[in-house]
Parts: structure tokens; sequence; C-alpha cells
């Protein structure tokens, strides 16, 4: 059940690469129970060479390649969100504020510094991440003590807040162009890149659910009033969740703009926000696999309806996404993964 | 001075379509706990009838409100039927993902060619516009009717919800579900009534948005949309005089915000002032703040 889920990852074209990938995966995971930290990094090995000998046979054209790495980047910033939401349940409707603080920053680093060298990326990327965090830490202190409904609505207030701020950037910052958008960032990102980090997006949120601190997250969500009564300091645990999962879409964001190598304000509207909360439900709440499930899935139906459908009928794209929501929610509410794992992301158990 | 006055008097006018708009947002979280985010592209939906109705079937303009209330109900009562009522036990998250479904599915599926059409629609003009002035200050007759339509119609709510005995089962499904369900109420019912009811407000409100801001488009529910929404929350969400004044806050600190700072950043200041509301006062203006049980 699992190596066919799994397979799904690079499942783009059959080759014989992913062929002989899959094989070993599957010999050595029935044959040798292969469970945990190996099998993840066996899959993870397998996806990467399986994807990056697309692109060196030149299967995968740029076009391709930037829809991959654009999966990638839905992928860590949903993995942020569902940590604030689906592990602590936070409800936020501002991630994409998040997302375009850490873009922006990244880009203004590139930019600032200057040249092509991935050195410069890395920094950008610290850089996004480190100032998604701290106007998380601003923001959240106060907000977060606010309740669901209430929280969504303060937390859609800010994001909106940031897009006005980033609309009238340019009176400050004349790089960061306002209205008119953030153009010439250099194009830093590339497929290794996106991918890397996704592996340590993942692997570091693994840890941290399955931690002490993941454990003290759940009863949070599960019930703050309990938690705070077997001594668990909810704050404290709300706003850690809330800065690590805004610096996973800050990460995001500085990718983002290394890819496109263009801004504007209305990349990180509200809707961009609902774009993500929806990978995160579709996948399921508090499921890592779901997550990264859904935003393939999402980022690759978008694309592949562009692609089948005649363009007599292109404006329908919009129409039929929403209607395959609506009918997931009412068939399916729980998300695909509803709360488990794939093997390789569970703990292991010591018996 | 009379600039102050002036700008009182445009902030009052878009406070009281925001308030036709809040009121749908208000009674639909009140009965369900659910922020219906189609609610602003019923209002969007609202304003095409008006349009139609108008420019096509050259309708007098009370009539194309008439109209458009009907429609709207139509539309609010079936959405209700068709993708919130399955979904009335599920988790929460779910009906409100759906609820953004089906704000998408509205505005991207009355943008296709064959039904509203993307593009901007300039709103036909019922009559000439005419100013009084009063006292330095000029009031169009735009203004004097949103004044007078949103004030009957919101009498007309407020009659409805405290003597009818609709009305009343309104208040008690609001107040518990189950115990309305024992007492004989058709909850099912009464909640579709909610839809529709908010909704015909909602669609009143597109009308006359139209009339007062004469151009109108498939998206233009979302941002009226939102700030109804803050502006039901601000005032007390669930609370029907709260909607109402928060409403008219909403409209006369945007109007006042672009007026003596930027129109630039009139959002901003609306949205800074909800979060400072929301955490000195979570329940809204009117709100009573509930005890958490344990």
């Amino acid at each position: 059940m699992d190596a066919v889920l799994l397979s799904g990852i690079g499942d783009f074209r059959v080759d014989w690469e992913l062929g002989l990938g899959y094989w070993l995966f599957v010999r050595m995971s029935v044959r040798k129970k292969l469970t945990g930290g190996p099998l993840a990094l066996l899959v993870a090995a397998v996806a990467f060479g399986a994807i990056e000998a697309l692109i060196l046979v030149g299967v995968l054209n740029p076009y391709w390649q930037q829809i991959i790495c654009l999966a990638g980047i839905v992928t860590i910033s949903a993995l942020g969100l569902n940590l604030i939401y689906g592990y602590t349940g936070q409800f936020s409707l501002g991630h994409a504020a998040f997302y375009g603080v850490g873009a922006y920053t990244a880009a203004l680093v590139t930019r600032g510094i200057g040249g092509n060298s991935p050195a410069i990326l890395l920094l950008g990327l610290v850089a996004g991440a480190i100032l998604a965090g701290l106007v998380a830490l601003l923001i959240g202190l106060p907000i977060l003590r606010l309740k669901s409904d209430y929280l969504a609505i303060a937390t859609l207030g800010f994001g909106i807040i940031v897009k006005v701020l980033l609309d009238n950037s340019d009176t400050a910052v004349p790089m960061m162009g306002g209205s008119r958008g953030m153009s010439a960032i250099p194009k830093l990102t590339t497929f290794a890149w996106v991918f890397v980090l996704v592996v340590v997006a993942v692997i570091v949120l693994r840890n941290i659910v399955f931690s002490g601190i993941g454990r003290a997250l759940i009863s949070v969500r599960e019930d703050e009033l309990a938690a705070e009564a077997v001594g668990i300091d909810s704050t404290r645990y709300k706003t850690l969740g809330f800065v690590i999962g805004c610096m996973y879409a800050g990460v995001a964001g500085g990718l983002y703009a290394h890819l496109f190598t263009f801004l504007h304000p209305s990349n990180f509207d509200f809707l961009k926000s609902i774009d993500v909360l929806l990978v995160v439900v579709l996948g399921g709440l508090g499921s890592i696999s779901g997550t990264i499930v859904a935003a393939v899935a999402w980022t690759f139906l978008l694309e592949v309806l562009r692609i089948v459908l005649p363009p007599a009928v292109q404006d329908w794209r919009w129409v039929i996404y929403p209607l395959l929501l609506i009918v997931f929610m009412l068939v399916r509410p729980g998300g695909i993964f509803a709360g488990t794992e794939f093997r390789f992301l569970r703990p292991t158990s010591k018996k | 001075m009379s600039y102050f006055l002036q700008q009182l008097i445009n902030g009052l006018q878009l406070g009281f379509v925001y308030a036709l708009i809040a009121l749908g947002y208000t009674m639909v979280y009140g009965i369900v706990r659910l922020i219906n985010f189609a609610h602003g592209d019923v209002f969007m939906v609202g304003a095409y009838v008006g349009f139609y109705a108008l420019a096509s079937w050259k309708l007098p303009w009370p009539l194309a409100i008439v109209a458009a209330m009907a429609g709207c109900a139509a539309l609010g009562m079936f959405i209700e039927r068709v993708a919130y009522r399955p979904l009335r036990s599920a988790p929460r998250i779910s009906a409100l993902i759906t609820a953004m479904g089906v704000s998408l599915f509205l505005e991207y599926f009355t943008s296709l060619r064959f039904v509203f059409g993307p593009d901007y629609r300039a709103f036909p003009r019922p009559f000439a516009v005419t100013s009084f002035n009063i006292g330095g200050v000029s009031v169009s007759n735009i203004q004097i009717i949103v004044f007078a339509v949103s004030t009957v119609l919101m009498v007309a709510l407020t009659l409805f919800v405290n003597k009818t005995r609709t009305g009343l089962a309104m208040r008690a499904v609001s107040y518990d579900h189950s115990t309305a369900r024992l007492m004989g109420v058709n909850v099912d019912w009464i909640i579709t009534v909610t839809f529709g009811v908010g909704s015909a407000l909602a669609g009143a409100g597109g009308v006359l948005y139209g009339i007062a801001y004469p151009q109108i488009n498939p998206f233009m529910g979302i941002m009226p949309g939102l700030k109804a929404f803050v502006a039901a929350v601000l005032g007390g969400i669930g609370v029907i005089p709260g909607a109402m004044l928060g409403s008219l806050i909403m409209g006369l600190v945007e109007t006042f915000t672009s007026a003596y700072i930027s129109s630039t950043f009139r959002d901003a200041v609306a949205f800074g002032i909800l979060i400072v509301v929301l955490l000195v006062r979570p329940a809204g203006i009117l709100g009573r703040p509930t005890r958490e049980k344990v």
C-alpha cells in the first residue's frame, strides 16, 4: 500500500530509472523491513534521481521544471501551515502574508548584494525566514490569544494590511516597486535547491511533530484548557508553532521569488492564503504525507487541466477546480490522509 | 466643517450598503456558526440581477431591488441546501472550505462568457442624479435612496426576527439546535430560511451598491464581502444591531481614511482597527463575552 502511494511522488512518466528505483525500493523495504530514516532517505534519493535524470535526458523541459519547483515550494509553505493549523490548531488565514515577507526580503537581499552565486540565495532564504519569523513573533504574541474564527479574522486582516503595505512599498524602498511589482530578481532557484529544502522541511517538521514539543502542540490543539492543566504553557507553544510555520512560509517565498524572478503584491493576497489552506485541508490536517501529496497533486492538477482542456473551455478550469473541491469536501471531509502518514515518516517503534 | 459633514454622509452611505451584507453574515453565523464566504458573491449576483432588471427588462428601480432580493434568496437557499446541509455534522472547517469553494465557483462561473462575462459593466442609472444642498452639505438622491431602502429593510428584518413566529424559531435555533428541535421547530427549514433572508438583503445591497458606485464585475463581491464580514465581527457576530453598528463604523472609517490620510491605506486602517478591537474586546462592540466552560 505504502509503496503504491509513494510511487506517485516521481510518477510523471514511466521510465527505466524510475522502474529500477521502484524495484530497489520495494525489494529493500519489503525484504529487510526498512522503516524510518533510512527508508525516508531511500525514497528521497530515488525521487530526486528520477527527476534529475528526466531533466538531464530532456524529457522535462524548463516549463515542467518550473512546475515541479512550484510544487515543492507549495509543499514547504503548506507544511508550515499544517504545523500552525493541523498540529497546533491555530486557524490562520494570513499565511500568504508571511510568504510575501519572505519573498520580498530574500529578493532584496540577493538584489542588494548582487551576483549569481548560490551562496547569496542561501543568505536570502535565511534572511527571509528570519524576518518572516520575527514578524510572526511580533504579530503572534498578541493575536494568538484569540480563538478559532476570531483568530482567522485577525490573521486575515493582517494579511490584507501586509498587502496594502507591499502595494505602497515603493515610497519607502524604491527597489520593491510597490504596485508595479519587483523585477530583475536573479533566477537562482533550481530543482536541486527546492528538493533539498523540501527534504529538510519534512525532516524538521517530522522531528518536531514526533517529539515532546509536537505532543505539546497537539495537546494544545485538542484542548487548550486541559493542556494548561497538565502544565503546558499554551501561549509559548502556540507562538512557537506559529513562528516556525511562518518561517517555512518565508523560505517558500524566497524560493518563489528566485524561481519566477518577479514579485507582485497580488501574488500574496488573501486568495493565496486560501490556496495553501486548501492544500493542507485536502491533504488532511495533521498529516505531513497528505500535505506533500496534496501540494503536488494540486499544482499539477491546475497545469494538467490547462493542457487537457481545449482552448475554448479554458475558462472552465477555475470553475472545475472549486467544484472538485466542494465534491471532495462532501465525500471525504477528513482529507486524503486524515491523520495517517507514509511508513517512512512514521516513528519507528522500539520493541 | 462642511467637508467633514460631507465625508460623514459619504461614509454613512457606504456603511448602509455594508450593513445589508453584514446582516446576512451575522445571521448565518449566529445560526450555524459558519463564515459563509460565498455571501459576498451572492451580493455580486444581486448587483447583476439588478443590472439586467434595469438594462434589459427595463423595470423601475424598486422592482429591480425586489427582483434581486428574490433571485438572491433563491440562490442562497439553493447553496445552503446543496453545499452546506450535507456538512451540517461534519467538522466546521469542512463547511468553511466548502464555502470558499462555492465562493470561487460563483466568481468564475459567472465570469464565463455566456453567464455575466468577465468584463466591467457600467451599471445603468435608473434616474437622473440630483443633489440637495443642506447647510453646505450636498446630499444626492442616490444617497437618500440608499439610506431609505436600507433603513426600511433593516426595520423589516428587526420586526421579522423579533415579532414573527419564524423569527422566534430563528432565535431559538441560534440559541440551541437540539432544544429548538425538541420544541417542534423544523431546524433545517429555519436554517434555509435564514440563508434566504440574509441573501435577499445582500441582493438588495448589490443593487444599491450598483446604483451608488456604478461599475460591476464578477469579482466585485470579494472586498465588500470581507469588509462586511469584518463589520459583523466588529459589532459582535451573531448580533443583528451589532452588524448595523459595525458596518456604519467600517463605512465611516474607510471614508475618513480616504479623505484625511490616503485612499491607498484605507483597507489597512480598516483592518488595523479590526485587530485592535478583537484584542481589546474579542466579542465585538455589542457582543456578549462568552465565558469558557470547563
